[in-house]
């Protein structure tokens, strides 16, 4: 049955962040603020990052989530916000990019 | 973000209140503006947008560029009767993105051979409404022409500002309702609100047509809420 009607407390990002925050752990917040062609998650999404680099939530279907982790770990250390963005893969070098083609931009901040 | 925006947002999104996130993408701060709060402006237009839409994006507004992240509860559709109506509008207000939750104390006609997959309650609306509580995120149809099962309802939906109320039944049955209405102290601005004879006027001759034209009445309430008060305050 579709319990969507209500928040599902235990897989939503922003209820997990403050959960993690009342835990007294540091976080980040990234949160999908652009998209361009086939993006797989729509705008306004959300990946929520501890300093541990424990994650919840989804900003594409997990082609670039590794990456955001990576730099939120970086935005908690320093406190101070990043936009990423993110095209597709090019051939020459080794990134990480989005199989399907899209682009996404991704505001990274830290929570507090 | 700042945590007490983080947990303040929470909080609207448990109770099932409309709330959008503007953050400002230069300098980093967030604020969070409720449905109904004025802002002026290029950033109010935009805001007023997000709600209607449930949409998210970036703007453009005062030189500067601004995030709305637009938080709208899960829109859903409470059915009052287990009816044939019911059973086409089930499947289809779910594909449509409207869960729907049937109400009807006749166990003959809510059981779940009836309505598989759906989220029956064969109780009385009185005691259900109770437990969980119609909001403005919450559409309502009373299909059972019963008043003894439909009117509770079709009352607590219009306290509760139901974005959409609609009532199956004539006009002339319509009119009979309306007096027991306001008997249950509903004010005659209210009871406008109800759509009846209920569905958009497509000529709907079959159960399942009518469940096509309630549902597009739905969703036509849906995507113009807050157009119709701007309206009548104008």
């Amino acid at each position: 049955m579709d319990e969507s009607n209500y928040l599902d407390e235990a897989r939503d990002p922003l209820i997990i962040a403050e959960g993690w925050m009342k835990d007294g752990k540091d976080v980040a917040i990234a949160t999908v603020v652009e998209t361009w062609g086939s993006a797989p998650r729509p705008v306004g999404s959300h990946l929520v990052i501890d300093a541990e680099g424990n994650f919840h939530g989804s900003v594409s279907g997990g082609c670039v989530e590794g990456a955001v982790v990576t730099e939120a770990i970086d935005v908690i250390g320093s406190g101070k916000a990043r936009m990423l963005e993110f095209g597709v893969a090019d051939e020459t070098a080794w990134q990480v990019g989005l199989s399907c083609g899209g682009r996404i931009k991704v505001y990274v901040e830290r929570l507090g | 973000m700042d945590p007490y925006i983080l947990k303040t947002l929470n909080e609207e999104r448990r109770a099932r209140r409309a709330a959008v996130l503007v953050t400002d993408l230069g300098d980093g701060r967030d604020r969070i503006v409720r449905e109904g709060d004025h802002v002026a402006g290029d950033l109010g237009a935009a805001i007023a947008n997000a709600f209607r839409t449930g949409n998210s994006r970036s703007v453009e507004a005062e030189g500067r560029t601004f995030f709305l992240n637009a938080h709208l509860p899960r829109p859903r559709l409470v059915v009052i009767g287990a009816v044939h109506i019911s059973q086409a509008l089930a499947p289809m207000a779910r594909i449509a993105g409207y869960p729907v939750e049937i109400i009807d104390p006749r166990t003959a006609f809510a059981t779940p051979e009836r309505f598989p997959d759906v989220a029956l309650h064969a109780e009385w609306p009185e005691d259900v409404l109770k437990r969980e509580p119609l909001d403005s995120y919450t559409a309502l149809a009373a299909v059972t022409h019963d008043p003894k099962i439909d009117d509770f309802a079709l009352k607590a939906a219009l306290d509760a500002r139901c974005f959409y109320v609609g009532a199956l039944g004539s006009r002339k049955t319509h009119a009979k309702r309306v007096e027991r209405l306001l008997a249950l102290g509903a004010g005659a601005d209210q009871i406008a609100r109800i759509h009846a004879p209920i569905g958009l006027d497509i000529g709907a001759a079959s159960p399942a047509e009518i469940a096509v034209a309630v549902l597009a009445q739905t969703i036509h309430a849906f995507r113009s809420r807050g157009l119709e008060a701007k309206g009548a305050v104008a």
